[in-house]
């Protein structure tokens, strides 16, 4: 499998909103440990280690 | 019981008087490593002269948890079954988030092996051990209070330079092993640093005498309420002594954390009373680096001499014992002209790779017990708080990998892909029931030949070990098929295998063990 980097959900505002829901009253430390939890329970799902890989490369692109 | 440590005795060696013959192999450090290596070399029928600068045992249990390997190779040299009878076997382990188990393994879950997953022993017991079965073997010249204060490669030999109380002598030999330990004084003079990490934690590390009900179970804690933030372990060891580590952080005073009135308080902390002695403190602080290379001419470097690694995965003792069961038999053919030097080069191939794999593990279990500030901090404590609600985040939590031995990469070795994964060419042969014995204990020291299912081809200079088959041998060995032949090397260690091979084959495969090259 190679990573979906075309729109892959049916609503994106809704599921936007669901997130920035969930980060909700949470400190800037509660929501960075939310989502590190989001982030191991998501690469799990995913399982596919080279999913995974390209979404990590894709991800750090242009980070300093 | 506290160990008494005896010294053993000191005799003035020849070389004092008149300049000694050549020797075979000199072996520098009478530590386990040490110890093994001289006692397997005589196995093999050389001669070694040991030289160790003290005349006693390690002080306090440091090297504890003896793997199945390690065992096994013991017992190849004669104390295996003794340190099993005196050790306290064990296979499982916990490892506890605050106060909630969080995850648990089963080193060994099958039966039908002769040495236990793992057992706990002392390295002062393991080392006397060796030590009274060095001193009866008459191919082990074994010299305590003899240092070593210069070494000089001359050609085909190596010259040594060695203090005594009663003055200084020298003597060659073919080859050296250093076995010195972490601070090798023989790298030190042979001007060779290690490469790699160093990480800036600090462990507490006590041995305590206590009579207690702990299960000979491996306990590990992230974060316990009986010392917040930090990591803990606990080992049951005989002698009614348990081990116990205790993270400090890295700005911690060492001095100040090791005395008796800072060490008590914590450990009463963590057995819930005050019915305990302290038998041993020490303080340690981590690095998984090596040499780049364990064979420097006639200069060869084994266990904590030429790696060493942080000690969650018990990988600084177990890793050194796989170093002398791949040195030891190569060593002896090239002393002894079998085999060329080159053969050296797999011994450095195999042990560097070795080396890698347990630095990788160790490493990885120290970033997650000791996570940098940031990102691997809020990862670390993102997997231990799933690890309370979702299974798969229990795999991620990491507070030591144990020590396996590796599988040695073999690229072109014979194989037949019906064969099972188990005992693929590379890995140790895995052990089952033999009549009365084991499979082990017929393998080993020389080249055999298993034939499995079916007759074995006649080869010179090839044992050849034709067991009836069992259930268990052929789950291990045969898999899909009906029949299969296995080539074993000296190391235990499966050469090649096939379901089906003539006697040319076998003897190419039996030829590359020993140097030769397709």
């Amino acid at each position: 499998m190679t990573l979906k980097t075309d729109l892959n959900i049916a609503d994106p505002d809704a599921l936007y909103a669901a997130l920035l829901a969930a980060h909700k009253g949470l400190s800037a430390e509660g929501s960075a440990a939310l989502n590190a939890e989001l982030i191991l329970l998501l690469m799990n799902h995913v399982g596919d280690v080279g999913v995974i890989r390209a979404a990590l490369d894709l991800a750090r692109q242009g980070k300093v | 019981m506290p160990y008494d440590y005896k010294p053993f005795p000191y005799a003035a060696p020849p070389g004092l008087k008149h300049p000694e013959p050549r020797h075979k192999v000199v072996i520098v450090g009478a530590g386990p490593i040490g110890l093994a290596m001289a006692l397997d070399l005589a196995g093999q029928g050389v001669a070694s002269v040991l030289l160790d600068d003290n005349n006693v045992v390690s002080v306090g249990s440091r090297a504890i948890c003896w793997s199945k390997r390690s065992l096994e190779i013991l017992d190849r040299i004669g104390v295996g079954e003794q340190a099993v009878d005196m050790g306290v076997t064990w296979k499982v382990g916990r490892t506890y988030h605050r106060d909630e188990e969080v995850y648990s393994f089963d080193l060994l879950p099958e039966d039908g092996h002769k040495m236990p997953a793992f057992i706990n022993l002392q390295q002062y017991h393991i080392e006397e051990m060796l030590v009274r079965r060095a001193l009866e073997e008459p191919l082990v010249d074994l010299r305590f209070k003899n240092r070593v204060t210069a070494v000089d490669q001359a050609g085909d030999h190596v010259h040594v330079s060695i203090e005594t109380p009663d003055g200084p002598y020298a003597l060659t030999a073919d080859y050296m092993i250093a076995c010195d330990g972490a601070k090798s004084p023989i790298r030190s003079m042979m001007d060779l640093d290690f490469e790699g990490e160093l990480f800036e934690e600090r462990f507490l590390i006590a041995d305590i005498e206590m009579t207690a009900e702990f299960p000979a179970e491996r306990w590990f804690w992230f974060e316990p309420t009986f010392h917040p933030g930090q990591s803990a372990l606990l080992h049951k060891q005989p002698d009614n002594i348990y081990r116990i580590d205790l993270q400090l952080g890295w700005d911690t005073d060492p001095d100040e954390e090791r005395k008796p009135e800072k060490v008590i308080p914590r450990i009463r902390k963590v057995v819930g009373h005050d019915d305990f002695r302290l038998d041993w403190v020490s303080i340690y602080s981590f690095q998984c680096r090596r040499l780049a290379r364990f064979v420097h001419g006639r200069v060869i470097f084994a266990g904590d001499s030429a790696h060493v690694v942080s000690p969650f995965g018990a990988r600084g003792g177990n890793g050194g014992l796989q170093d002398v069961d791949a040195l030891g038999w190569r060593l002896a053919a090239v002393v002894e002209g079998r085999a060329a030097p080159a053969i050296l080069d797999d011994y450095d191939r195999e042990r560097v790779h070795g080396a890698d794999e347990n630095i990788l593990n160790s490493s990885r279990t120290t970033r997650f017990m000791t996570p940098a500030d940031g990102a691997e901090r809020r990862f670390r404590d993102a997997v231990l708080s799933l690890a309370g609600k979702t299974g798969f985040a229990r795999a991620f939590v990491n507070g030591g990998r144990l020590s396996q031995p590796c599988v040695y990469p073999l690229p072109g070795a014979p194989d037949h892909p019906d064969l099972p994964e188990v005992s693929r060419p590379g890995a140790v042969a895995p052990d089952a029931p033999l009549g009365n014995g084991w499979l082990t204990e017929a393998l080993g020291g020389r080249p055999v030949l298993l034939a499995l299912g079916c007759a074995a081809p006649q080869i010179d200079g090839l044992d050849v070990v034709a067991p009836e088959l069992t259930e268990t041998l052929a789950r291990r060995y045969l898999g899909a098929a009906r029949q299969a032949l296995y080539l074993v090397r000296p190391d235990q260690v499966v050469a090649a295998r096939w379901v089906e091979a003539d006697a040319g084959a076998i003897a190419a495969a039996l030829g590359a063990i020993w140097g030769a090259r397709a």
